[in-house]
């Protein structure tokens, strides 16, 4: 292939553009929408994921241990619960703590607790993260097991109905994307091949003079490959725009809704947009000529 | 040389546009076919650029079969072959030199060669003012001139004509004529297949009539018909 001829196929991709210019707007707007509806899911499933990744993250495991044992055994305790396996960290905190915490919140009412005489009646206890939350429940069974612990608390059933909503949360916004996808590409197979099916007799003049398959192709693979790549590229200044002027809304307003404010996890969503739009419009203008380029 | 060897062409539905045709050729040769609507005309134009392929028998072009060509090859036969039809076949959204000029396109010619050859061919076929009219800008007379420049902008050895002055007043149609006897004489091959009595009486070429598919006549110097 020429230098020549790739510049001759760059020029033929933007004049047919130019010419069925109201063709080339519908493409363009479906993509755009398409592009759009995929990204504000891909966007929302990626938050989804972040809460509950940070939500996860946060839940611990308390296990309070019985007032009379000497602290050398609470210590030795400790040692126990770091060995289980999938514990991400132990925290000991002791009855001397405890009740300096209480001190804190109870601030002016201390009379109350000096009503105590000087007796500390908190247990030790420990605060134990898991490593990965899908273990929270079963190392809360085997504190539970052990023999100097008297109560372990985590919030069970919160625990497990946040991860039924996670799961269907991530289940439905993967089926939404899959079928928006497809019905991108079906809509752009079909304005494509209305293209295609305008220009029958350019393509039928084409070969009449001994024009190759390929080269009849290039013009109309680099149409629809900018036909989709500006669809998609205006998608994404929208969501661009849209989303962070929603994390400024947001973020300050609603603070328990924390937001991916990473921008580089918003450009690795809009990069595959316009990639996805620019490979969808080139390979749905593939397939609708296909038929038309038999001999 | 153009051989037909006991060419038959069936189309799917059971339609016999050829039946067992045999003729020859020669190169510089020009040829009327004629008959009536449906006698096999387009049917054996067609079959010769390869837009539709023989159902038996073998065609040859310079004593090569074109029977089974891989696509490649019929991208290069048909770009030894200009082809002129009824309605032009004109692209109406470029002017006159970018309708010649895309053939050349189509084979990778140099920019240089394209800018140079364009003119030479549209003053040839006498359009030398109208390169950058629209199609729809020139007659039909005009039309069939730019398609005829693109058809040979090539030099192509073969142009095949199928009923090129269908829709021309008599006038216009002897200017296509003449244009046509004029590329001959360059010692392009020409085959025409035509209605027109007048212009095959006029000319006296060699004339080929079909009639349902068989070749009834193939007289040197012919005329349309007998009776006339």
């Amino acid at each position: 292939m020429k230098l020549r001829t790739i510049g001759y196929y760059f020029k033929q991709a933007f004049k047919s553009m130019r010419r069925n210019f109201w063709m080339s707007v519908a493409a363009i707007s479906t993509v755009a929408i398409a592009a759009f509806l995929v990204g504000i899911f891909a966007l929302l499933v990626i938050n989804v994921n972040f809460m509950a990744t940070k939500l996860e993250r946060d839940i611990e495991v308390v296990a309070f241990v019985e007032v009379d044992v000497p602290r050398a055994e609470v210590l030795e305790l400790e040692k126990q619960i770091k060995a289980l396996p999938g514990i991400a960290s132990v925290t000991l905190v002791p009855k001397e703590k405890g009740l300096e915490q209480m001190y804190a919140r109870y601030g002016r009412d201390r009379d109350l607790l000096g009503a105590l005489g000087g007796d500390n009646p908190l247990p030790d206890y420990f605060v134990v993260k898991a490593r990965e939350p899908e273990r929270v429940g079963r190392i809360a069974g085997q504190l539970a097991q052990i023999p100097q612990i008297y109560k372990v608390d985590y919030g069970q059933q919160e625990v497990e109905r946040l991860f039924q909503v996670l799961g269907w949360v991530r289940w439905v916004g993967s089926a939404l994307i899959m079928l928006l996808v497809g019905a991108a590409v079906f809509l752009i197979a079909t304005t494509v091949r209305l293209t295609v099916f305008a220009r029958q007799r350019e393509l039928q003049i084409m070969k009449l003079v001994g024009a190759g398959d390929w080269f009849i192709r290039w013009p109309f693979f680099l149409e629809g490959f900018f036909l989709g790549a500006f669809g998609a590229g205006l998608a994404c200044v929208i969501i661009y725009f849209g989303y962070f002027s929603l994390l400024e809304q947001v973020s300050p307003n609603i603070s328990f809704l924390t937001l991916v404010d990473d921008p580089v996890v918003v450009y690795q969503v809009l990069w595959r947009l316009l990639v996805g739009g620019a490979g969808v419009g080139a390979i749905g203008s593939i397939i609708s000529m296909r038929r038309f380029l038999k001999v | 040389m153009i051989q037909f060897v006991n060419v038959s062409k069936i189309y799917n539905n059971k339609v016999v546009a050829l039946r067992d045709v045999s003729v020859k050729i020669e190169k510089g040769e020009f040829v009327f076919l004629i008959g009536s609507s449906g006698a096999g005309k387009s049917t054996f134009i067609r079959l010769l650029f390869k837009e539709e392929e023989p159902s038996r028998g073998q065609i040859l072009i310079g004593n090569r079969s074109i029977n089974r060509l891989k696509k490649k090859d019929i991208c290069v036969l048909r770009r030894n072959i200009g082809v002129v039809f009824q309605d032009y076949s004109l692209l109406n959204d470029r002017t006159v030199y970018d309708n010649v000029a895309f053939a050349l396109e189509v084979m990778e010619y140099p920019g240089k060669v394209i800018r140079q050859r364009v003119p030479e061919v549209l003053e040839m076929v006498g359009l030398a003012g109208k390169a950058d009219c629209l199609p729809t800008q020139l007659s039909g007379g005009e039309q069939q001139r730019a398609a005829i420049a693109r058809a040979i902008i090539n030099g192509p050895q073969i142009l095949l004509a199928d009923e090129p002055t269908g829709n021309l007043d008599p006038e216009t149609a002897w200017g296509i004529m003449e244009l046509l006897n004029d590329i001959n004489r360059r010692g392009t091959t020409v085959i025409m297949a035509t209605h027109a009595a007048d212009i095959v009486n006029k000319m006296r070429k060699r004339l080929i009539a079909l009639d349902r598919g068989e070749v009834v006549r193939d007289e040197e110097r012919g005329v349309y018909s007998h009776e006339a």
